[in-house]
C-alpha cells in the first residue's frame, strides 16, 4: 500500500482535464481515473492517461495531448494550469496536490495563448518577444578574438538568475496586463500572410515580465549595452513597459525565482533615463 | 553558391552552433526541431565544459594533456585526429562562449572559474552554476534568434524529421518531415542535411535524457542507408535521482565540488545517515581508488556502485539500490553559488534539502558514445583538416551529423564536461566542411525534379494513412515501449552477460515484429502525439538492434562495456618475482585483446538486422596503454608496460604519452 493511501487516501484518485480538439474549437472537461503510484508526478500521471485511453466512466477517448521535454523542470516546456495555477507538470508532485486538495487534480491548458490542442498551447508570441528586444549579446562573429570581457563575481551573481528564464510563460499567464491574442486564418490567405499577420499582432502587443527582464540582462552585459538605448525604446515603445501593472504576480509565479519586479523596477529608472536622453538629444 | 541551403536537424548545442556558424558564412540555413530549440535537451547539462585553461597550463596541463585524458578515459576506442582538434579548439570555444554573454561562474578577480571533473587531475572544467548546459544553450540560441531576425535562418519548430531523400545517385538532396500541430507532411529541399538529434535515451524507457530523445532521426537516417558506429557503448551515469517518468541526472560537478559518496559499513543499518559516525561510513570509492577518488570515470563508478549494492548488499534503502551522495560537510552559500540548480532539482522531487542531508543517489542511462558513423580528414599535423568535406560526413553525400549522435569523440567512455564540447565543437567545425561540399556538388537541390520530392512525401503519406487506419485491438505503443525500455535496461546497460544479450536480441525481434502491429488511441488530424510516438517507438528497434548485438559479439571489457567473463582482473600474488611475472603475463593478455578488439564496430542495416563491420582505430597519436585506474597491482603492470614499450621502440619512456613538438606547453 503506498503511503498515500495509508494516509487515508484510496488507491486511486480522479484527474479532471479541460480538453479541446483543435484550435479555435470548444473546449470540455473529462474525467480520469488514475491508479496511485510511489513518487508520482503530473507528468506520470498523463503517461497513464495516455497509455489506458479510457476515460472515468469507461469511455474509450483519445489520450489527452500535452508539450513536455527535460522533465526536470529546466525546459519549460510542460508548462500547463494545475489546480488554478500556472506551473510546470514535472514539478508537480501528485501527492502534495492531493494533500492540497484531495477530491482530484485538476489540469487546464495555460490560458494566455491560443490552445492547439488539450493542453498544448501555441507560445510562439513569448520568443518574438525575445527578438523584439534584441535579447542577444551583438558580437562581431564566432570568430577567435580571445577571452569575452571580464566581469566581477557581483556581477555574475546578478545576471545569472536572469539568465535562468526558461520562456515557459508562468509570468505572462498570471499577468493581468498580458491578454490573450487569437487570430485565426482567412479563408484565403497564405500561411505566410497568416504569420505576418500574427507576427505584427504579437510586435504590437504587451511583452511581458519575462522580455523585460532579458532586456535587463543584455543592458548589463559589457558588450550587450552597446544596444541598449534600441532596447529601451522598445520598453518605451507600444506594448512596453507603460502597460505593466504592477500587480506584482510575475514574481511570485516564477519557478525559477527570478526577481522579475527588480527588472521590471530597473527598466523603468533606465526608460526614465532614456526618456531623458531621448529629449537632450533633439 | 547562389541559392544554396542547409538543413539543419535539431537545435541543441551542435545545431545551433552549425546553423550560427553557416549563418555568419552566409549560407541560408532551415533550423528543424520536435521541440521550440530553446527547449532541446541540451539544457539538461549541468556540469560544465572542458578545455585546458591558464591555470591548469601552469600545473602542466596542456591540450595535447586534455586529448590524452579524453583517450584514456575512452578506453582508446576514439580515431585520435577528431579529439586532437578538439582538445586544440577547447580554449577559443570556451573564449567564444564568454564573448556571447554566457553566465559563467567568475573568480574573485573576475576570470572564468573552474571545477574539477572526472577523469582528469586538472580543474579544466568551466561552468554557470550547475546549469552550464542551459546557459550554453541560451546563448548560442540567442545568436540563432538573431540570424533568423536578419532572415539568414528559418526556424522549423514543432517538426518530426521522417526521412532524408536520395536521389537516384544516393545523394541526399533534402528531407522529409512532418508538422507535429498540423500533421502536414512536407518536403524540405536541401544542399546539405546535418543531424544533430541528440541520444537515442528513450530505447531504454526511462533514462536522464529529455523526452524527444528517442534516436528516431538517427534511426531514420541508419534506415536510409548511413552507418552506425560503437552502438553497444551506452554511458551509465553513476548518480541520479530514481523517479517514475524519468531519472534525474545528479551532476558530477557535485563531486567535482567535493561531494563524497559513501554507504555504511554495516549492511541494513537503520541509522539516519548524520548519525553514522565517519569510521563506520564506507567511502568507497575513495578508498579503492586512492588517486582519483570520487572523480573516477563514469563506467567505473557506475560498476563499483552497481557492485556495492547489488553484490555486496550495501545499498542504504532495503527495498530499493542506492548510496548516498553526501555535500552537508560544504559551506551553504558555497553550495548554492555553484550548485545550486541541482540541489533544488533534489530538493523539489525528493523533498529533502541536500544541504543538510545526504542524497540518496543511483547509476542511470545518460549518454550514447555511439551514433551515427562519420568521417574525417587527417591533417599533418595529426588533427582534422579543416574544411575538408569529409569531415563529420556520414559516408553518404550531402548527409552530415554531429553532437551526441555521431560516433566520432568518446570511443568507449565519455569523459564528463566533455560532450558539450564535442557538441559545439563539432557543430562549428562542421560548417565550413559543409560548405565546401556544397561548392563541389553536381547539381544543386533546387535543380532536381519536382518527383523527388513529391515521391519522398507520398511514401509517407502512405506510411502515416496506413498507421491512423489500423485496425483496432492490436498493441499499444505505450505499453510496448515500456516491455523495450524494461529489456534493454536489464541486458544492456553496467554488466553485460552473453546469454541475456542473445535472449534480448531475440526479444527485441519479437517486439519489433509486434510494433508493426500497434492500433492507435487517436485518430485525430490535430496533434496527433500518439501517431508521432508510434513512429518514433517503431524507429527504436534499428537502433536497440545494433547497441544489443555490438555488445554481444564484442567479448571483452572496455569502457562502458562491461562483460565479467572478460574482465581481467588485478594481480593476485604478493611476492614480488610473481607479481612481477603475474604482471608479464596481464601485458601478454592486454596486447593479444587490443589486437583483437581495439575496433570500432560499424552496423549497417539490411531491412531487418545491423550487419556489424569492424573498423581499425586511429591511435597514431597516443598509443594504447593499458587502462589501470586503481587496479590492484596497477602500479608493477605500468612498470612492465613502460619496460615493454621502451624495449620495443628502443627509447627512453614510460608508455605514457609523449608531448608532440607543437603541443609544447609554456609555463612561462
Amino acid at each position: 500500500m503506498s503511503d498515500h493511501a495509508a494516509n487515508g487516501h484510496s488507491d486511486s484518485f480522479e484527474v479532471r482535464i479541460l480538453r479541446q480538439d483543435a484550435p479555435g474549437e470548444s473546449s470540455y472537461w473529462e474525467r480520469h481515473r488514475v491508479e496511485h503510484e510511489p513518487d508520482m508526478n503530473v507528468i506520470s500521471v498523463l503517461q497513464r492517461v495516455a497509455a489506458q485511453a479510457q476515460s472515468a466512466d469507461g469511455r474509450a477517448v483519445a489520450p489527452v495531448a500535452w508539450d513536455c521535454n527535460c522533465l526536470e523542470e529546466v525546459c519549460g516546456a510542460c508548462t500547463m494550469v494545475i489546480n488554478g495555477q500556472a506551473r510546470q507538470a514535472c514539478t508537480a508532485l501528485v501527492d502534495k496536490l492531493l494533500d492540497e486538495q484531495p477530491a482530484e487534480i485538476e489540469l487546464q491548458p495555460m490560458q494566455k495563448f491560443p490552445v492547439l490542442r488539450d493542453l498544448v498551447v501555441d507560445r510562439t508570441r513569448l520568443f518574438s518577444a525575445l527578438k523584439r528586444v534584441k535579447g542577444w549579446v551583438p558580437v562581431d562573429g564566432s570568430y577567435d578574438l580571445g577571452p569575452g570581457p571580464r566581469q566581477s563575481r557581483t556581477e555574475q551573481e546578478v545576471a545569472y538568475p536572469l539568465s535562468q528564464c526558461m520562456s515557459c510563460g508562468c509570468c505572462l499567464d498570471a499577468c493581468p496586463q498580458y491578454t490573450k491574442i487569437e487570430l485565426t486564418p482567412g479563408v484565403d490567405e497564405s500561411a505566410e500572410d497568416f504569420a505576418a499577420r500574427q507576427d505584427q499582432a504579437h510586435d504590437s502587443s504587451f511583452l511581458g515580465a519575462h522580455a523585460i527582464s532579458q532586456t535587463v540582462l543584455f543592458n548589463a552585459h559589457p558588450t550587450g549595452k552597446v544596444n541598449a538605448g534600441e532596447r529601451l525604446d522598445v520598453l518605451m515603445d507600444e506594448g512596453g513597459l507603460q502597460i505593466c501593472g504592477n500587480a506584482q504576480n510575475c514574481v511570485a509565479v516564477c519557478p525559477k525565482e527570478i526577481p522579475l519586479t527588480t527588472s521590471i523596477a530597473r527598466a523603468g529608472r533606465a526608460t526614465t533615463f532614456r526618456l531623458l536622453e531621448r529629449w537632450f538629444e533633439k | 553558391m547562389a541559392n544554396q541551403r542547409v538543413l539543419v536537424i535539431g537545435g541543441g548545442l551542435a545545431g545551433l552552433a552549425a546553423a550560427m556558424k553557416l549563418a555568419e558564412l552566409g549560407t541560408p540555413v532551415d533550423l528543424m526541431s520536435l521541440t521550440p530549440v530553446k527547449r532541446s535537451h541540451s539544457v539538461c547539462a549541468q556540469g560544465g565544459i572542458n578545455s585546458c585553461n591558464d591555470q591548469t597550463r601552469q600545473l602542466g596541463d596542456s591540450e595535447w594533456k586534455h586529448l590524452d585524458d579524453t583517450v584514456y578515459g575512452g578506453d582508446f576506442l576514439q580515431h585520435q585526429p577528431p579529439v586532437k582538434e578538439m582538445a586544440y579548439a577547447a580554449p577559443k570555444i570556451i573564449d567564444l562562449m564568454d564573448r556571447l554573454g554566457v553566465t559563467f561562474n567568475r573568480t574573485q578577480e573576475g576570470f572564468l572559474d573552474h571545477r574539477r571533473f572526472g577523469g582528469t587531475l586538472y580543474k579544466r572544467t568551466a561552468f554557470a552554476g550547475a546549469t552550464t548546459g542551459q546557459q550554453l544553450l541560451y546563448a548560442l540560441d540567442e545568436q540563432v534568434r538573431r540570424y533568423e531576425a536578419d532572415g539568414l535562418i528559418n526556424k522549423y519548430e514543432f517538426w518530426d524529421f521522417l526521412s532524408p531523400i536520395r536521389d537516384d545517385a544516393g545523394v541526399c538532396r533534402g528531407a522529409v518531415a512532418q508538422n507535429l500541430m498540423t500533421m502536414e507532411i512536407r518536403s524540405f529541399a536541401a544542399d546539405v542535411v546535418i543531424v544533430a538529434s541528440g541520444g537515442p535515451g528513450l530505447v531504454y524507457g526511462r533514462s536522464t535524457m529529455s523526452m524527444v530523445c528517442t534516436g528516431s532521426a538517427v534511426s531514420r537516417c541508419f534506415q536510409n542507408g548511413a552507418k552506425y558506429g560503437n552502438g553497444e557503448f551506452i554511458q551509465v551515469h553513476p548518480t541520479a535521482i530514481p523517479g517514475a517518468d524519468k531519472l534525474r541526472l545528479m551532476s558530477e560537478s557535485a563531486r567535482g565540488e567535493g561531494g563524497r559518496v559513501w554507504v555504511p559499513r554495516k549492511p541494513n543499518d537503520s541509522r539516519e545517515p548524520q548519525d553514522i559516525p565517519t569510521a563506520e561510513r564506507y567511502y568507497f570509492l575513495e578508498e579503492r581508488y586512492p588517486e582519483y577518488g570520487n572523480l573516477v570515470p563514469r563506467d567505473i563508478a557506475t560498476r563499483e556502485i552497481f557492485d556495492i549494492c547489488v553484490n555486496d548488499g550495501l545499498s542504504v534503502e532495503a527495498d530499493r539500490q542506492c548510496v548516498y551522495l553526501d555535500l552537508t560537510h560544504i559551506p551553504r552559500a558555497e553550495l548554492d553559488r555553484k550548485l545550486g540548480g541541482i540541489l533544488e532539482i533534489y530538493e523539489k522531487f525528493q523533498g529533502v534539502d541536500p544541504r543538510d542531508f545526504p542524497m540518496k543517489i543511483f547509476p542511470a542511462v545518460h549518454y550514447s558514445m555511439g551514433g551515427l558513423w562519420v568521417d574525417y580528414q587527417k591533417s599533418a599535423d595529426g588533427g582534422l583538416e579543416a574544411g575538408s568535406p569529409l569531415n563529420q560526413s556520414t559516408g553518404i553525400p550531402g548527409l552530415y551529423a554531429i553532437g551526441e549522435c555521431d560516433y566520432q569523440y568518446h570511443g568507449g567512455n565519455r569523459l564528463g564536461a566533455n560532450s558539450l564540447l564535442s557538441c559545439i565543437f563539432s557543430g562549428l567545425f562542421v560548417a565550413p566542411c559543409v560548405q565546401s561540399a556544397m561548392e563541389a556538388q553536381q547539381g544543386s537541390a533546387a535543380d532536381q525534379p519536382a518527383s523527388l520530392y513529391e515521391n519522398a512525401v507520398q511514401d509517407k503519406q502512405t506510411e502515416h494513412d496506413a498507421l491512423l487506419n489500423q485496425a483496432a485491438g492490436g498493441e499499444n505503443p505505450y505499453l510496448l515501449h515500456q516491455e523495450l525500455g524494461a529489456l534493454m535496461t536489464r541486458a544492456a546497460t553496467v554488466v553485460r552477460h552473453n546469454d541475456q544479450l542473445t535472449e534480448a536480441y531475440e526479444k527485441l525481434g519479437e517486439l519489433a515484429e509486434r510494433s508493426r502491429n500497434c492500433s492507435l488511441s487517436d485518430s485525430g488530424a490535430w496533434t496527433n502525439q500518439n501517431v508521432v510516438f508510434t513512429k518514433a517507438l517503431k524507429d527504436m528497434f534499428p537502433v536497440a538492434k545494433s547497441i544489443v548485438r555490438g555488445a554481444l559479439q564484442r567479448d571483452e571489457c572496455r569502457g562502458a562495456h562491461y562483460k565479467p567473463e572478460f574482465a581481467f582482473s588485478g594481480l593476485e600474488s604478493e611476492e614480488p618475482a610473481e607479481r612481477h611475472r603475474q604482471a608479464e603475463a596481464w601485458c601478454d593478455r592486454f596486447e593479444k585483446n587490443t589486437q583483437k578488439w581495439l575496433k570500432s564496430s560499424v552496423a549497417s542495416w539490411d531491412g531487418d538486422n545491423p550487419q556489424i563491420a569492424y573498423e581499425e582505430v586511429d591511435t597514431s597519436l597516443i598509443p594504447p596503454r593499458p587502462r589501470l585506474y586503481g587496479l590492484v597491482g596497477g602500479e608493477v603492470i605500468e612498470q612492465v608496460w613502460a619496460e615493454r614499450m621502451a624495449r620495443r621502440h628502443g627509447e627512453s619512456g614510460n608508455g605514457a604519452p609523449q608531448e608532440s613538438n607543437q603541443a609544447a606547453p609554456s609555463t612561462t
